[in-house]
């Protein structure tokens, strides 16, 4: 998951909330919770070229985070929401 | 964060609806029994076109995702294609229910041929004598043409949408075959005594052994069907949760806009007391969505009442309002069918008072033989 480079799926739409935002994939129709706005941070970072690793870096994720970041990217990445 | 976190988070509302409700007529070729919204003859304040598109507009705004259309019978508002393509074309997918009369196979291709939209057949029966007894005669056929006329046209995974009653119970695995013989995924959702369901609840809805069996059935095949989060009051029977968020959404993150542009906190709620405002107010729907004092006072954390010493609360909940409210049960009582026999009790203490009548009523004079109109 860290050397992946991940990008969010065209047809997926973020929506702010109070708790962090919604994603929406107007595809497959899934809607998930973005439960942190951290993620919500990293996941608008995420931008195809650079790695996870280096987005996280980038975003100021202290690295004992790291782990709980990628269960959710990987959790996104399932449900096609990044690609 | 949890998933409890989370669900609390979500009791304190959110910036627009997830699940968005629009009924766009009390028009209605059918009379069934159990209409949550008491469907029969269109309003004549019902929303114009204009005003239907300033409200897509302002959904859009909000970035609604989607929304369910349903009514009456959407279908029978003239302007119902334009208004479909006119969300789709502002990015907000549609989901819309109907009982399938107006789908000919020139509609279902047109049908096919759009984006993000999602189609519901109305189903409560998987034969014509359990189906029409609910819904009315004529209207099995009727469905049963429409999902044909889907599956020719190659529409895709539409839905089959069952109101459970009594009667149906029993055909929960036949469902599922008829759902997966038409390529189509199954619905069920729970009956509640809402509209002309105030009337019909008390003969249709399942007995306490039935609901032991709803939630069985649900615990085996519920990951692969729809239940609109409805049956969250079973939970009290089992350690497994069924699949969902399981609370009582109504204006925190679900609400109803009716055909005359009203806001409800819930489209089975269709009562004053429910009633957040209306579209044509000063602010619009936006305003009416994050200032209501009704919908900010749902978003205050509910007191547990009578449930409070019950073991089962955090997994039920205290059940649905709405089938509290038109049973006459208090909203902090349990709920009617509540699966650890506080219901009865609580429903023989409320057959003294009268319980609320759900209003906004548009059924037809004359409950005369109907005539399906087609187009
Ligand atoms: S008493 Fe209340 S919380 Fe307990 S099962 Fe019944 S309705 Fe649910
Ligand atoms: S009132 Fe009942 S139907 Fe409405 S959102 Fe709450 S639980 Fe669902």
């Amino acid at each position: 998951m860290l050397d992946a480079t991940l990008t969010l799926h065209p047809q997926v739409a973020l929506r702010p909330e109070p708790f962090g935002a919604l994603a929406y994939h107007y595809g497959n129709r899934k809607l998930i919770f973005l439960k942190h706005p951290d993620v919500v941070r990293i996941v608008e970072s995420l931008d195809g070229t650079a790695t996870v690793a280096e987005t996280l870096a980038a975003c100021d994720i202290d690295e004992a985070r790291w782990p709980s970041f990628e269960q959710a990217l990987t959790n996104l990445q399932t449900s096609e929401m990044l690609q | 964060m949890s998933k409890t976190q989370l669900v609390e988070q979500l009791k304190g509302g959110l910036d627009a609806p997830i699940c968005l409700t629009w009924e766009l007529t009390y028009a209605c070729n059918l009379e069934c029994v159990h209409c949550l919204s008491s469907s029969g003859q269109r309003d004549p304040r019902e929303l114009t076109t204009d005003e239907a598109k300033a409200v897509l507009d302002e959904l859009h705004d909000l970035q609604v995702f989607y929304i369910n259309i349903g009514g009456g019978e959407p279908m029978i508002r003239r302007d119902f294609f334009e208004l479909l393509e006119y969300s789709i074309g502002r990015g907000i997918g549609v989901k819309f229910s109907t009982n399938g009369a107006f789908i000919d196979a020139a509609k279902a291709k047109r049908l096919t041929e759009m984006d993000y939209l999602d189609i519901q057949i109305s189903l409560d029966g998987t034969d014509a004598v359990t189906n029409d007894a609910v819904r009315g005669e004529g209207s099995y056929d009727t469905a049963i043409t429409a999902m044909q006329h889907l599956q020719d046209a190659g529409f895709g995974e539409f839905k089959i949408s069952v109101v459970i009653t009594r009667h149906n119970v029993d055909q929960l695995d036949e469902f599922k075959a008829l759902a997966d013989e038409y390529g189509a995924q199954l619905r069920i959702t729970r009956l509640r005594p809402s509209g002309r369901g105030a009337d019909s609840w008390h003969d249709l809805h399942p007995t306490q052994a039935q609901q032991r069996q709803i939630y069985d059935w649900l615990v085996l095949n519920g990951r692969n069907v729809l239940t609109g989060d409805s049956f969250f009051h079973l939970n009290a029977l089992g350690e497994e949760p069924l699949p969902g968020l399981n609370m009582c959404g109504a204006g925190r993150v679900v609400c109803l806009i009716d055909p005359i542009g009203d806001v409800y906190a819930c489209p089975f709620v269709i009562h004053d007391e429910f009633k957040a405002g209306s579209v044509r107010d000063e602010g619009g729907f936006s305003n009416v969505w994050k200032q209501s004092d009704l919908f900010t006072e749902l978003r205050e954390p509910q007191s547990a009442g009578a449930c409070a010493s019950c073991g089962s609360y955090d997994a039920c909940q205290g059940g649905c309002m709405a089938a509290k409210f038109f049973t006459g049960i208090p909203l902090d009582g349990p709920d009617p069918e509540c699966v650890s026999g506080h219901g009865e009790t609580a429903l023989l203490a409320a057959s003294s008072i009268q319980a609320p009548k759900p209003m906004m009523d548009h059924s037809k004079p004359s409950r005369v033989a109907v005539t399906i109109g087609r187009r």
